[in-house]
């Protein structure tokens, strides 16, 4: 019976309820509150890296990148959704801070990087510098 | 069974107790889930989006976190109990010629139905998208709003 549940839900394309994932070593926190980690998606291409955040809540103001040593830092500060008189009736999601950090190769063009944030998304473009791309090398016979 | 959860906000100096003590709850419980086979480490109805409800003396609130999502893809229903919001996460593919190092974000479809606890105004309903976040904000039935009374 439970093999049928699964695979049913296996056919469907449902979205399933995915936790928010709290981030496990607190050791950069200065502050007290919930630290989450956002969801990423990371490819590249030929010429530049990408990446893609969900960071729900934050505005771009509220929304700090630091590329510092090769090392990236996503930073993003929600304000508590609730209005003052508001009381709780159903709670299912936490809300706090999102932070992570990636190791990058010194190939991004730093002067070149350009940050786009849509409707909770973030779209992070890591252009290679033009000696990182790669080039096809021929190869002379004879 | 729902819980009443605080936020950790630093200059909510009272509430953070609360909210500490929470959490130790909640990780109490996933590690006896844990032991015992598993368990939701929080209460939740398991159906995406989840949702936030709130309230105060005029309105209900129900949010929901739904990053990438456009305000012209999602449909919201409203029915004497509650409201339903259906809709797909669409995540546009990149190319032919990327390679992926994390795939972390999905795509897929959702629906769901939230009852409220009150009766509704069905003719008021309002939603709006703000950052990802959506914000359905449900007008309280004027029965069931509190109401003042004079004492003579």
């Amino acid at each position: 019976m439970k093999g049928g549940i699964t695979m049913t839900d296996r056919e469907t394309k449902d979205l399933q309820v995915k936790p928010k994932q709290e981030l496990t070593s607190p050791a950069e926190q200065t502050r007290p509150g919930l630290v989450f980690t956002p969801s990423v998606d990371i490819f590249e291409t030929d010429r530049e890296i990408t990446l893609l955040a969900d960071m729900p809540g934050v505005s771009a103001d509220n929304l700090t990148i630091d590329l510092r040593e090769n090392v990236l830092t996503l930073t993003g500060e929600v304000a508590p959704f609730e209005g003052a008189n508001e009381e709780d009736v159903l709670i299912e999601y936490e809300i706090g801070k999102y932070h992570r950090q990636f190791n990058l190769s010194n190939v991004i063009d730093q002067s070149k990087i350009d940050a786009k944030l849509n409707d909770g998304v973030l779209r992070l473009s890591l252009p290679k510098v033009e000696a990182a791309t790669p080039r096809k090398i021929k190869i002379q016979t004879g | 069974m729902l819980y009443r959860r605080f936020f950790n906000v630093p200059t909510w100096g009272f509430n953070r107790a609360f909210s500490d003590f929470d959490r130790l709850r909640r990780q109490m419980e996933e590690l006896y889930g844990a032991l015992s086979g598993g368990a939701l480490p929080m209460p939740t109805a398991g159906v995406f989006p989840l949702t936030n409800v709130t309230e105060d003396s005029e309105n209900y609130y129900v949010r929901a976190e739904l990053p990438g999502i456009k305000s012209s893809e999602l449909d919201i229903q409203v029915t004497a109990e509650g409201i339903s919001i259906t809709g797909e996460r669409k995540i546009p593919e990149e190319g032919n010629n990327v390679k992926y190092h994390r795939r972390e974000r999905e795509a897929g479809k959702f629906s769901r139905l939230i009852n409220l606890p009150g009766k509704i105004d069905v003719n008021k309903v309002e939603a709006s998208m703000e950052n990802g976040i959506l914000k359905v904000t449900v007008p309280k039935s004027e029965a069931i709003k509190p109401r003042q009374i004079a004492v003579q």
